[in-house]
């Protein structure tokens, strides 16, 4: 008998330890899925092409986020740096988020158009080759394997199970588009524009006809960061955030 | 009596045996089926591992003990001798690999550009090698040594505490290999992936489990408060872990998955784990380790218990709300940064609490800060997690943060706490711990413990004295504008500036490696058995309980 | 119902259901029928007044 109620007391410390440590992540946690406004209505966003997002998948595996943030902070001197400041619906495709938490190298958030992609490839391959004083890894590995496609509709499927907005024919067509957006000329690469707009099409790793390779996928990823959203369309204190 | 004991240890035996045949089945398929090398990789591993525990049940089973009833009398410290020597071992690895990143920051070339020893893919491998291989191990060992001493009662379960520290090593491995293979779902302190996510939680509800069953055997009627903090940081844990790492696989057979939450949510989820990774993994947990290391090792009770009462409840309230001041001014919405701001300020009260109750314990013993290196190092401990606490709230002010966010200081910021406090303590509760498990006259020398006290306190202040200096000129070089009105520095300019301060970071934590391998050998000579150096100037608690001489009235 | 008033109401039943925790943890730990037992606790736990590495200490 007395044991039980021993027992009993270890199960209520629990208990109570449970209900203490909820509340925090509920209040703070829940309402961001049902309050309109914590995501704006924007023009423009889309989700990644299978090309993008295998770079973005590179990315993540290489721990880039370790040293570079995706999110331009409300603050002048971040915009003069970087651009607008960044939207939640900017990554509302993300899974998961890049924010990031550290700024040894610069945000990316907008870094997409900035550079060419020659400068890109030059820089992943050797860093210091063009700006002396950086001290970001070289990447050449990427340069020399080819992407994995194997199972890119079956990621891209995975990511809309998790809510993005992949359709049938973008699933389906998810093996001709990535290799579509590197080679420029092709009648597929026309059709992936169709499906997704703004794309960039390029060989970015500047070695036409070969095949895709990491490097290309990473470039493709980094090119299109922040290009997205329409800003001559957006208003932060209208009706976007409503 | 006898009977229905051999009969469950039997029970027992063939249970533990089937689970690691379940592994190796396990382990097989992934090994054979997977066409992803990394998961074919890892079942293997887990085959091994179900093939080498089945080897060890069947052994003991049907070895020359075999069939005689556990002696329940005494502890069950076997698994926590493990995980003693494993966070040793992890530490030293641990602290090594993030000395090597830091030397990577001041000199690119040491990247090798090869992908397994690149900045990116070893920085998750040292802060999951010290946060939780180090952390972790040097947790698991002191709750189930601390749960069976406070509640009198011999650890639950026959092979589950071995299971817990056993899978928690394979645990580590399957993560810290994949990190270099390249293996991530990148987010920070929970970078493992699916599988890996998988098994901790097996491993931890067992844990959690072997945790209350002790204490539902207790012969005391209070449950010391140091469990409280402990049975906190389990349970604590297996909410965080299970909720942010909710994620789909892209094939079962695979390593990749996508994590269900996107952009916003994700951030706020991540950071809700992330800050009470902190919160209740290196706090709450080590402040277990405190509340009964201290008044055991300076042989008088908790300065205060009801004040650790109020500690406890209001710590674990307050610390779970603290996460959004990882977002300030960004995407995410105004309320709940505020929310959390006003919470880390706040939080700053159960913590100094909860510090002057450490401290004060010593209260008519301070000769003994003077005297014994290992108290020492506990009350420097809990004084760097009072100047940490203190530093946290401040750096959570939106207008503090706006400089100090995404800066060295963030890292100064948890090194203090991460060196300073979870470091020291644990060291100082494995210096308590070796000589008690190992029931030897006290340590090989407490001279050496000295020495590791001095060189990784000199290491600590070199790393966060350089940081706070990085940290705050990085801040305001990206902030800086001439006088007509353009951003002063390029944002490389603001990396130059970084190299010396870099320098003597990388400096200060070879210190730190340099004491840990100190304490390694310290370590190593003490489990030989070697007798004591200096055995006249070791205090009477230093030894095994059964061969410490009889207090002096 | 407006932001206002949702957030005015929030605001303020959260701090008095905070307030009640924290009052309830303050009258659990100094209610003087408690006092025996941390006493006890804080001494019996840790095996401060002998030292034993058997279960069931004195026993």
């Amino acid at each position: 008998m007395k044991h039980a109620t021993l027992e009993k007391n270890s199960i209520l410390l629990l208990v109570c330890i449970l209900i203490v440590v909820s509340i925090g992540g509920i209040v703070q946690i829940a309402p961001l899925f049902w309050i309109d406004s914590t995501i704006e209505k924007v023009q423009g966003m889309r989700p990644y092409t299978p090309l993008e997002q295998a770079g973005r998948d590179i990315y993540v595996r290489e721990g880039c986020y370790t040293c570079h943030s995706q999110m331009v902070r409300t603050l002048r001197d971040e915009v003069e740096r970087y651009g607008h400041y960044s939207l939640a619906a900017e990554s509302m495709y993300d899974h998961p988020f890049q924010w990031g938490s550290k700024r040894t190298g610069p945000d990316l958030a907008r870094v997409g158009g900035k550079y060419s992609d020659q400068w890109h490839v030059e820089h992943m391959i050797d860093p210091r080759a063009v700006v002396p004083e950086s001290i970001m890894p070289g990447y050449p590995w990427l340069a020399a394997r080819t992407v994995d496609a194997a199972d890119v509709a079956e990621r891209i499927k995975t990511l809309r199970a998790v809510g993005v907005p992949y359709t049938d024919e973008m699933i389906e067509k998810a093996r001709t588009d990535l290799a579509a957006q590197a080679d420029p000329e092709s009648k597929a690469a026309r059709e992936l524009l169709q499906r997704y707009p703004k794309a960039k099409v390029a060989k970015f790793d500047g070695r036409p006809g070969g095949e895709v390779t990491e490097l290309d996928a990473v470039i493709a990823y980094l090119q299109v960061l922040g290009t997205l959203v329409d800003f001559t369309s957006f208003d932060a204190a209208g009706p976007s955030l409503r | 009596m006898v009977d229905t004991a051999v009969e469950r240890r039997a029970f027992a035996d063939a249970a533990a045996a089937l689970g690691c045949g379940l592994g190796v089945a396990l382990g097989l398929v992934l090994a054979l089926k997977s066409t992803d090398p990394v998961m074919a990789f890892h079942g293997s591993l887990l085959a091994l591992a179900g093939l080498a525990g089945g080897l060890f049940i069947l052994k003991s089973s049907f070895g020359p003990d075999g069939g005689k009833p556990a002696d329940d009398e005494d502890y069950l410290d076997g698994p926590i001798k493990v995980a003693t020597i494993a966070a040793v071992v992890w530490g030293i690895a641990g602290f090594a690999i993030g000395d090597f990143i830091a030397w990577q920051m001041a000199f690119p070339a040491l990247n090798f550009d090869l992908p397994w020893t690149s900045f990116g893919r070893m920085r998750p491998l040292h802060t999951s090698a010290v946060v939780f291989a180090f952390g972790g191990n040097a947790l698991i060992a002191t709750s189930l040594y601390v749960v069976q001493r406070t509640c009198h009662a011999r650890l639950a379960g026959r092979w589950s505490p071995y299971f817990v520290v056993w899978g928690y090593q394979l645990f580590i491995v399957i993560a810290g290999t994949g990190y270099l293979l390249g293996v991530t779902q990148s987010k920070e302190y929970a970078e493992p992936e699916w599988y890996a996510d998988l098994w901790l939680t097996v491993v931890w509800v067992v844990y959690l489990l072997v945790f209350l069953g002790t204490i539902a055997r207790r012969r005391e009627p209070h449950i010391y408060v140091a469990n409280w903090f402990y049975l906190a940081f389990i349970v604590t844990i297996a909410m965080l872990h299970i909720v942010n790492n909710l994620a789909l696989p892209v094939s079962l057979t695979g390593t990749q998955s996508y994590v269900v939450f996107a952009g916003v949510q994700d951030a706020m989820t991540q950071w809700w784990y992330g800050h009470n990774a902190v919160g209740f993994f290196l706090t709450a947990g080590f402040l277990g380790i405190m509340y009964y290391f201290i008044p055991k090792r300076v042989e008088r009770p908790v300065y205060s218990y009801r004040l650790s009462i109020v500690h406890f409840w209001t710590l674990i309230f307050l610390y779970i709300w603290a996460g959004p001041h990882h977002l300030h001014y960004t995407a995410l919405p105004d309320w709940a940064q505020t929310l959390g701001m006003t919470f880390s300020v706040m939080l700053w009260m159960p913590s100094w609490g909860g510090m002057i109750n450490g401290l004060m314990t010593l209260s008519g013993a301070w000769d003994k800060l003077r005297t014994d290196p290992v108290v020492r190092l506990l009350v420097v401990s809990v004084a760097f997690y009072g100047m940490s606490t203190f530093e946290g709230p401040l750096m959570s002010i939106k207008a503090v943060n706006s400089l100090s966010h995404y800066t060295d200081w963030t890292i100064g910021h948890v090194h203090s706490g991460a060196l300073g406090w979870v470091a020291m303590v644990s060291f100082g509760a494995i210096y308590c711990l070796v000589p008690w498990l190992w029931k030897r006259r006290g340590l090989y020398s407490l001279r050496l413990v000295e020495w590791h006290f001095w060189i990784s306190t000199v290491g600590i202040l070199l790393y966060i004295t350089a940081m706070w200096v990085s940290g705050i000129l990085q801040g305001l070089m990206w902030r800086a504008y001439d006088s007509l009105g353009f951003l002063q520095y390029s944002f490389v300019e603001s990396v130059e500036a970084m190299k010396p301060f870099y320098m003597i970071r990388a400096l200060g934590g070879l210190l730190f490696v340099i004491g840990g391998l100190i304490m390694a050998y310290n370590v190593w000579r003490t489990v030989r058995g070697d007798e004591p150096v200096d055995a006249m100037e070791q205090p009477r608690i230093a030894a095994a309980p059964e061969l410490r001489p009889v207090a002096a009235e | 119902m407006s932001y206002e008033t949702v957030a005015a109401f929030s605001q303020v039943s959260s701090l008095l259901f905070f307030l009640a925790l924290f009052i309830g943890v303050l009258a659990y730990a100094f209610w003087p029928g408690n006092r025996r037992r941390f006493d006890r606790a804080q001494v019996k736990a840790l095996d401060l007044e002998n030292d034993s590495n058997s279960r069931g200490g004195r026993t």
